[in-house]
């Protein structure tokens, strides 16, 4: 698709909807979003890019290609999964840090909840992506 | 392969084949270990969990029956095993033969031990599709594949029968253990379900010992190698329904249905079998049909319920196994020594294979019945057996005694003629003896046969007193195995039997000739199971061009079809319908939404244009998800507004691509469309409605709003649910999307890289 006015719309769209989605994922455990809805916000990026440019510059943009992108995710919920079973809980439980102070003196919690949130943030990025791009290159 | 058998010497495959026979051989010697404590009237049972949650264990037990079955399987395996090992020496694929026939050995094994319905079953099928694969081992040949799938198909079928009638049972009595089961055998006789399970199990058995009008697989199955059908053939698979009926003996036997089904199908199988086995000239085929006859022989005599019989079940068990196998060996080394397998050729083999010559008399004497082998034995009970039978002794013992000198006969075709006579034409090797290991599996067999003839009191210890009290529970004492039991009625028998005998085999020529014009003007199983094969196949295309028009808006239609009439049917049937709900509290925001969906649907429906059409469903998605931020649940509305935006890309990206197929109207009528599209949306609406009346459980809601915060540290309960309480369903989710992905990555990827370059240069430029 040849538009000037999508090509430079995109330029600005794109980088927004990537820190955009970044945001919603990081917000999602108390606020509305979380890795699904940013997944789907981030791969949103690259579709528009993808219409305005091509897949093929799309792919050159991303470096990685998207299915290795899911897989990754996949791995990364996994291990994040697992990692209660080295402390001793059940399969999937969730384990909490705050660093600097506990949960009450306000210290920044860090989770293998968010460590697995960012696994389901890759997969369904790099799904939606895999398909588009395959679309957009097949059909 | 012939030029592989010429070279046969008793080298054979190396360890390849030398390691099978070790294992059968050490099963045999294990087996035999149990012999003297089952003798001794013990019962050994071994069980290990399976599936507990189904009451299904690993179950073995070793009684008379199961012992016997085993050392026979093992010993003739071990024996067949060395056979095979110079019979196929050097054959390019005997490591894959030797495989085949040591698993079928021991789904045998498992089989006949096993001591649970669901493990019998599963060894049952084994056994069936290891047999499979041996049947259709020269599948080079059309023949061989047809075999082997004719034997699959009536086994297989039988067999899902009988695993229905093995779930009835389990069910009807509470246990799938048969020795759980076979102990309240007089409940079982007396249940309701009884004669359907009788009839499912029978359906089993019945196609897998071939007894009539199952009987056609058997014959086409010697189209395996010649050691698989004295395997498969005499002791083991067409024994495994036999081995089963006397299995369920103690509990089913003495209804009256269960006598006159076994002993109509068996008498009848019996006869019927004799006469085509004298109509054969290739000797195998010959001696294919006379295990039929024998099998028919054993469902008889199961039929009945008194000690005779149940001795001459056993007797006859054994006899069969031995000297069928030895035959088949014996026909396998005049293939080897010969190349050829017809009667009217094959003449004076004595001169050059004179082990195989003798070993083939001694066993063609014990088939024949004559004293003192132990097949005169056999005969003598099975004769002092039927003419205890309830009913119809008369036919009975006639059909016996019809069917006996017409195995007479053909012993006397299989075993003199070829080795005393004068050759009827050119053989096509110059004969010459087999080597030592072909001929050890013929000679014990027929010295075992003549051993037992003249010491029966060693099997009658070890094996038939055992078996006996396996087939009656324990109630009976077998009869005594001896040769001269003085001038009584099964003696007369037996000499009217020879007489018989040697008179048909005198005129077998002319019998023969009219036998062929019979059979051939009579009805043609094995034709018959063609044109069933070809109806099947006529049916699959037909309905596969009715159900599978390629047309996706046809599956659409038909699957919305489905929706509305088994869904609006039930609806009109149960009277859900409550009236119209309470419209109330229904906002103006809410009708605005509303209209949106419905003017973007009515849109989508309309338009003839792909691109309205795709925004149009846009706009009515977007709708729906403003209904979300209007009622409170944000995360699915931005979820919803997301996936709405890719959907409209993809569906563009495949639609606006695509070649327009048909006219607009040329295919589909959009009344009918509109009427169906009406009554579904009826349809579901009634269901929701339905749905929101009933009171709703807030359990679950209570619980996560209370336990989000405190348990999880999350304010967000969806998100909360999804990565932490339900974090393993979310993982089992997103493996799926990856999944999704990767396979409509791999099915839209068949141009690999060719698309990849040229063809985006193409499209971005148009």
């Amino acid at each position: 698709m040849n538009s000037i006015i999508l090509l430079a719309g995109t330029r600005a769209l794109s980088g927004l909807l990537l820190l955009f989605s970044l945001y919603m994922l990081l917000r999602g455990h108390n606020e509305p979003g979380g890795g699904f809805i940013g997944g789907l916000i981030g791969s949103t990026g690259f579709v528009l890019y993808a219409i305005a440019c091509g897949a093929e510059d799309a792919r050159r943009a991303l470096r990685v290609p998207p299915q290795n992108i899911a897989m990754a995710g996949l791995g990364i919920a996994l291990l994040a999964g697992l990692a209660s079973v080295v402390f001793g809980d059940p399969l999937f439980t969730g384990q909490w840090l705050f660093i600097g102070g506990t949960k009450e003196e306000g210290g920044l919690p860090f989770s293998s909840i968010l460590v697995f949130d960012i696994g389901v943030y890759l997969v369904v990025f790099g799904s939606v992506l895999t398909l588009v791009f395959a679309m957009e290159e097949e059909i | 392969m012939s030029a592989a058998k010429t070279e046969a010497s008793a080298s054979g495959n190396g360890w390849v084949g030398l390691v099978p026979v070790a294992l059968a051989a050490s099963l045999f010697v294990w087996f035999l270990s149990f012999v003297p404590q089952i003798g001794a009237g013990e019962v050994v049972r071994l069980s290990w969990d399976w599936v507990p949650s189904l009451g299904i264990a690993l179950s073995f037990l070793f009684d008379g029956l199961s012992l016997t079955f085993a050392l026979l399987i093992s010993g003739i395996g071990t024996l067949v095993l060395l056979y095979s090992n110079t019979y196929l020496a050097g054959h390019p694929q005997y490591a894959r033969f030797a495989l085949f026939l040591t698993s079928f050995m021991l789904a045998m094994l498992g089989l006949v031990l096993a001591d649970n319905l669901i493990a019998i079953f599963v060894f049952w099928e084994l056994t069936t599709i290891t047999s499979y694969l041996l049947i259709g081992f020269g599948h080079e040949t059309y023949k061989g594949r047809r075999s082997a799938l004719q034997a699959l198909f009536v086994t297989g079928a039988g067999a899902l029968a009988m695993l229905a009638g093995f779930i009835l049972l389990g069910f009807s009595m509470g246990s799938f253990e048969l020795s759980e089961i076979l102990a309240q055998g007089d409940a079982l006789k007396a249940h309701a379900m009884y004669l359907p399970i009788l009839i499912l199990i029978l359906a089993g058995t019945f196609t897998k010992s071939a007894q009539f009008p199952f009987h056609f697989w058997l014959p086409n199955a010697m189209a395996a190698p010649t050691p698989v059908s004295a395997f498969l053939h005499s002791a083991t698979m067409v024994k495994g329904g036999v081995y089963l009926m006397a299995r369920l003996h103690p509990g089913m036997a003495g209804t009256d249905v269960w006598f006159w089904t076994l002993t109509v199908a068996g008498a009848f199988t019996a006869v019927f079998a004799s006469f085509l086995a004298l109509r054969q000239t290739d000797l195998k085929q010959a001696l294919a049909y006379t295990t039929l006859m024998a099998l028919g022989t054993l469902t008889l005599f199961l039929g009945q319920t008194s000690a005779y019989a149940m001795t001459a079940f056993a007797a006859f068990l054994i006899v069969h196994s031995l000297y069928k196998a030895g035959l088949f060996l014996v026909v396998g080394c005049i293939d080897h020594g010969t190349g050829t397998r017809e009667a009217d050729i094959l003449g004076g083999l004595a001169r050059a294979m004179p082990v195989t010559a003798a070993a083939a008399a001694l066993s063609a004497l014990s088939m024949a019945g004559v004293p003192p082998f132990l097949g005169f034995i056999g005969k003598e009970l099975k004769y002092a057996g039927a003419l205890e039978v309830q009913a119809m002794e008369t036919v009975v013992v006639g059909a016996l005694v019809l069917a006996n000198a017409l195995m007479l006969a053909v012993a006397a075709v299989v075993a003199y003629r070829p080795f005393w006579r004068p050759a009827g034409g050119a053989m096509p090797h110059t004969p010459h003896e087999a080597p030592w290991p072909m001929l050890a599996g013929p000679v014990i067999l027929a010295v075992l046969g003549a051993f037992f003839g003249l010491f029966p009191g060693v099997l009658q210890w070890a094996l038939v007193d055992p078996t006996v009290a396996a087939l009656t529970g324990g109630d009976l004492h077998a009869k005594e195995l001896k040769l001269w039991a003085g001038v009584n009625m099964p003696l007369i028998l037996s000499a009217v039997t020879v007489a018989l005998g040697l008179a048909i085999y005198a005129g077998h020529r002319s019998l023969r000739a009219a036998l062929i014009r019979a059979t051939d003007a009579g009805p043609n199983f094995d034709r018959g199971w063609d044109r069933f094969l070809e109806g099947l196949k006529a049916l699959a295309a037909w309905q596969t061009r009715v159900l599978q028009s390629g047309q996706l808006r046809s599956y659409i239609f038909t699957v919305f079809a489905t929706v509305l009439v088994g869904l609006g049917g039930t609806i009109l049937a149960r009277g859900v319908w409550q009236g119209f709900p309470d419209l109330s509290g229904v906002t103006w925001m809410n009708v605005a939404l509303m209209a949106l969906i419905l003017i973007g649907a009515i849109m989508a429906a309309i338009t003839r244009s792909r691109i309205t059409a795709i925004a149009s469903l846009g706009a009515s998605g977007i709708g729906v998800a403003m209904i979300f931020i209007a009622f409170g649940a944000p995360d699915v509305a931005i979820t919803q507004l997301l996936v709405e935006t890719l959907v409209v890309v993809l569906v563009a990206y495949a639609l606006l691509r695509l070649p327009q197929l048909d006219r607009p109207g040329e295919r589909d009528w959009r009344p009918w469309d509109a009427v169906l599209a009406l009554g579904v949306g009826a349809v579901v609406t009634v269901t929701l409605l339905a749905v929101l009346a009933t009171p709703f459980d807030r359990r679950l809601t209570t619980y996560f709003e209370t336990a989000s915060w405190p348990e999880a540290f999350g304010r967000n309960i969806v998100n909360v649910i999804l990565v932490d309480f339900r974090a393993l369903d979310t993982f089992g989710e997103i493996a799926v999307v990856v999944i999704a992905a990767l396979s409509a990555y791999a099915l839209l990827r068949t141009t690999t890289d060719k698309a990849a370059k040229p063809a985006t240069q193409k499209d971005k430029a148009s």
